[in-house]
Parts: C-alpha cells; structure tokens; sequence
C-alpha cells in the first residue's frame, strides 16, 4: 500500500490508498484506489486488466470446439457453469438438440458447482472477517469431495473441460451417481454445522448487518445479478424465468432478502445451497438412460449458419451470457462473454462509501468475484 | 411484446427516429432494432420508461471493417454490328462501420431479450455514438471496455477511460485490423 497526499485537500486527514493489487482480501489481482477520510470511504474506484489475455480475441481466432477449454479459464472455480453458457448459445446458434440424459448431467454438474462455489465463497467471507481458517477450512472439505467427483467424471478437478454443444462428453457411470447422491445426502449436515458456528454469530452480525446496503432499484439499474441481486429482494432467477435445460421440471425455491446488506448475500449463499440440494436430489432420482450427445451435432468443423445468438444462465456467480456472431465460418466472428464478476463490481463504490475501510473488504468478499472472468 | 410494435413505438413517440429491423438467419431468431445514433438516448429512455426494459445486461460492440462487393452485371453491347451479352464484374467497397449492441431485458414482466444496436457512421473518423450508461448504470463498465478494445467514443459517458488495457496503451486489440507487437516491442514498452 503507498500513501499519498491528496493535493488540494482542504482536510489534513483526507488520505488516498492504492489497495492492491496484491492485497490478500481482493481475491486475485484487483486493485481500489479508495480515498479516505480518517478511516471512512469518500471515494473508491475499481482498477483492472491485471490478468486481461484477450479471451474474446483467442476465441473468435479459435474453432467452435477449440474455444471451450478457454471457458473454463474464465470463472476458474466454476468450469461446469461455463461450459453450460457457452454450449446452450452455441446450441441456439446452429440449432442444436440436447438429449435428455445429458441435460440431466448438466444440471447435476451444475448444482454441484453451485455447492462448491458457495461453500468456498462464505469460507473466504469469513476468512476475510477474520476468521481465520478454520470456516474456509470446513467450506474446503466439503469443497474437495465435489472435485473428486469431477475429477472422476471429467478427468479434471477444475478445468473440467466437460460439456460439448449437443450434450457431453462422458457419460457418468452408476457408481459416480450413487457416490453423488452419498454427498447431496450428507451435504445438509455439513450445512446445518456451518450455519451453527457462523448464522447467529455475534460478531458476523455485527460485521456484516447494515453493511455495504445495496438498494433494489439500483441493483437492476446497475445489472446486478445472481445472489446479490435477490439479497436486495429482486425475484429473478433465470433458471425460474429461462427455464433452460430441464429446470421447469424440478422443485426448488428462490431466497430472497430483505435488506440488501452483507448479511443476506451471505445469507442467500447458504439458503441457495440448501435449494441446490434438493435440485439434486429429484435430477438424481429422475435421471433417464440413454445417448449423451446429439448425433446429428458436428464437433468439429461446425459451420453455423451466418446470424447471432445470445445465451445466458444462472451461473454461481450471476448471469453468465454469452454472445457470438457467425458469418458462416468455421470460428466466430464475433465471440463475447457476459461477465457477471465485473458487472456486479459497477456498484461496488456505492455500496462503500461512507463504510469503514475495513468493511471494504467484507462487500468486496460478499459480491464473490474472480478476477479471471473480470479481466478475461 | 413484439419487435415492430416497439418499433413502431419508437417510431411515433420521437420525432426523427429511425428505427429499421435486423433480421437475424440463424435458428436462434433472435433479431433485432437498429436506431440510428442521434436518437438513441431518447429511445433508451422510452424502453425503459415507457416499455419496462429495466435492465440492460450485455453491451458490447463489433466491429465490421470496409469489405470489398463484386457483382457481376450482364449487359448488352454491340460487338462488331452484333447485339452479344457480356459479363461485367463490378468491383465496390462497401465501408464499414463499427456498432454497439445492447441486449435488453425486463426483469418487472420477465421478458426480452430486445437487442437494439447502434452504429457509427465509419471507423476512423467518426466513431461516436450516445452513451447510454445515464439510463442504465450497468452499461457503465461495458461501454468502458468498448472503448478501451475498439476506440469507439461513448458521447456523455461519465467516466470514459481505458478499463482492460493500460493507460499509456494506443491501439484497440479487439479490432478485426489489429496487428499485435513483435515480441521485441514490449521489452521497449517495459523499459519506458
């Protein structure tokens, strides 16, 4: 950190802060430059491009089929998820169908992503209130006995590398559906442990309620989505108002907040992974045999007719879409990713200022970014 | 609701607007309304005032560079005292333009998407079109990153600056002309 004077400060104590880009709380390389008066935020702007490649340039230089190991790059703890967003809008691109067992994996693989990505997201909130270890260390449990089943379906443990447009790649054996349902079954103990160490704490709640506030109508006026949206109370969850893949044929509920604060997003995190849990209990019970992939679908060498499709879906993190244009080529003309990471910092300023600087750091932990899908 | 009835809205509440219908091939079908740029804050405003697109969720840009057209015209001609039909292959540069594209959604009746597009009217010169980050906050950051990878200027934006590449950085890496540095170049560039 460096300090340096504000020139033409009228206030002694107006002090200007450069946090980052190496800073543990900022979860990657993300830097603020925050300006303080004493200990309170007057001003806070995000800076980024630290891990930028160009994704949107690789892939429109890459075939259809190549750019899909690069989506798992983007939100790295969530490969299932992007594989899914960016297969459903190459799908809706050429018209591809996806056979029924394999929307039933998908949404397994995706839930499962969901449960690891929130348990490591309240881990790490905690960890950045000053818990230190040992709640990320039960959220990193639980966390690797979902890698493990990836890493027997897919091969990987996080660059899964699994969907293909037209279904999967591997089909998923007896054993690994069974192994599946042992974790979904145990899954809520290990929550109802967590919520009783960490929901009712004292200092949680006095770290986290009426903290980093985020109104309703600035939440859809900014483009929030995923559990920070509906922590301000907005019901919007695509996979209720999509109804991609098979979702319309499961139960589940949507939580929704209150108060817009760091309590629910924390809040709506855990309430998420029960529902999660019972997604996966009836795709589980229900899961049809049959083929994993469209015959009809071309891996390589699809040729898309010209035109221009957009997907989303209600990755972990918010809405994940994405969006190509093909001119009839074999790679896209134009290939774009929706990040939700870096769309849902837009209000990261507003719901800091006027905070404690040590609060910073609890909304930045509460929106759940990854820097590789921010910068791509 | 319907992609000419918006159309036709646009078209009847603001004066001037031209609003013209993308017709989009591909199976996904999704097309979409192409507003010419002088008018497109006002009808921003009048689809999410009036026709409840609150939410604007990608922004992005494409850039479609001067492409080269050959049609081949028959044409009569008297050869020799003899009326003959021949082959002409016309050669003509189409220029290009860069265009934003705004998918919109409506979180209040659960519908969309609304993909509007705007374009300007070359790539060089004049590259500007309206932000419209003063009616949807979450354009703010895109329209950024569309200024930053394809130097298109985002006329009222109130923060306009590079967001992905680095200050000092002059070039737009996202456009189809684009030609990255030799290795050797960004030694010099580290070394100041």
């Amino acid at each position: 950190m460096t300090q340096v004077a504000v020139p033409g400060a009228e206030q002694d104590n107006i002090m200007e802060i450069s946090m980052g880009p190496q800073h543990p709380s900022t979860h990657g390389v993300f830097r603020m430059d925050v300006r303080l008066d004493g200990e309170r935020v007057v001003r806070l702007k995000p800076v980024f491009g630290y891990l930028h490649r160009n994704h949107e340039k690789i892939a429109e230089a890459a075939s259809y089929l190549a750019a899909i190991p690069y989506t798992d790059r983007l939100d790295y703890l969530c490969s299932m998820t992007n594989n899914w967003g960016y297969a459903l809008a190459v799908e809706k691109l050429a018209g591809i169908a996806v056979p029924e067992r394999a929307e039933y994996i998908r949404v397994i693989v995706s839930e499962l992503t969901r449960l690891q990505n929130h348990a490591g997201m309240v881990g790490f909130l905690l960890q950045d209130m000053g818990a230190s270890g040992t709640p990320l260390m039960y959220a990193f449990r639980e966390r690797e006995r979902v890698l493990d089943l990836f890493e027997s379906l897919s091969g990987a443990r996080m660059m899964c590398n699994y969907m293909r447009f037209g279904g999967v790649r591997v089909d998923c054996s007896a054993e690994w559906l069974s192994e599946t349902a042992k974790l979904v079954a145990g899954f809520d103990g290990f929550l109802d442990e967590f919520e009783q160490l960490l929901t009712g704490n004292e200092i949680l709640m006095a770290r986290t309620q009426g903290v980093g506030v985020l109104p309703r109508e600035l939440a859809i006026n900014a483009g929030v989505t995923g559990p920070g949206l509906r922590a301000s109370g907005v019901n919007y969850d695509l996979r209720k108002v999509d109804r991609y893949g098979v979702y319309e044929r499961f139960q589940f509920r949507v939580p929704l907040g209150e108060h817009g604060d760091v309590f629910d997003r924390y809040m709506m995190r855990v309430l998420e992974m029960r529902e999660s849990l019972k997604i996966l209990e009836q795709a589980l019970r229900d899961i049809p045999s049959g083929p994993i992939m469209d015959p009809k679908a071309r891996l390589r060498g699809l040729r898309p007719k010209v035109g221009e499709a957009y997907a989303r879906i209600e990755s972990p993190k918010g809405e994940l879409g994405f969006y190509l244009i093909s001119d009839g080529s074999p790679n896209p003309y134009r290939y774009r990713v929706r990040p939700p990471s870096l769309i849902n910092l837009t209000v990261l300023e507003d719901m800091c200022l006027g905070q404690n600087i040590a609060d910073v750091v609890v909304i930045l932990g509460s929106i759940d970014i990854v820097m590789g899908e921010v910068d791509r | 609701m319907m992609l000419e009835e918006i159309r036709n809205r646009l078209q009847a509440d603001i004066p001037g607007c031209q609003v013209e219908l993308v017709v989009n091939g591909s199976p996904s079908a999704q097309n979409s309304l192409l507003i010419d740029r002088q008018h497109g804050l006002a009808a921003a405003r009048l689809l999410r005032e009036g026709l409840q697109m609150d939410f604007c969720s990608n922004v992005t840009a494409v850039d479609w560079p001067d492409r080269e057209q050959t049609n081949k015209v028959k044409t009569k001609q008297i050869v020799d005292g003899v009326e003959k039909e021949i082959e002409q292959t016309i050669k003509t540069t189409v220029p290009g333009y860069l265009e934003v594209v705004y998918h919109l959604f409506s979180m209040t009746n659960k519908d969309g998407p609304v993909v509007i597009r705007l374009r300007t009217p070359n790539r060089t010169e004049d590259v500007a079109v309206p932000s419209l980050t003063p009616v949807w906050r979450s354009a703010e950051f895109q329209e950024r990153e569309a200024f930053d990878l394809y130097g298109i200027v985002f006329d009222g934006h109130p923060d306009l600056r590079r967001i992905l590449m680095w200050e000092g950085f002059t070039d737009h890496p996202m456009r189809k002309d684009y030609v990255p540095p030799p290795d050797d170049d960004l030694e010099i560039l580290r070394e100041g």
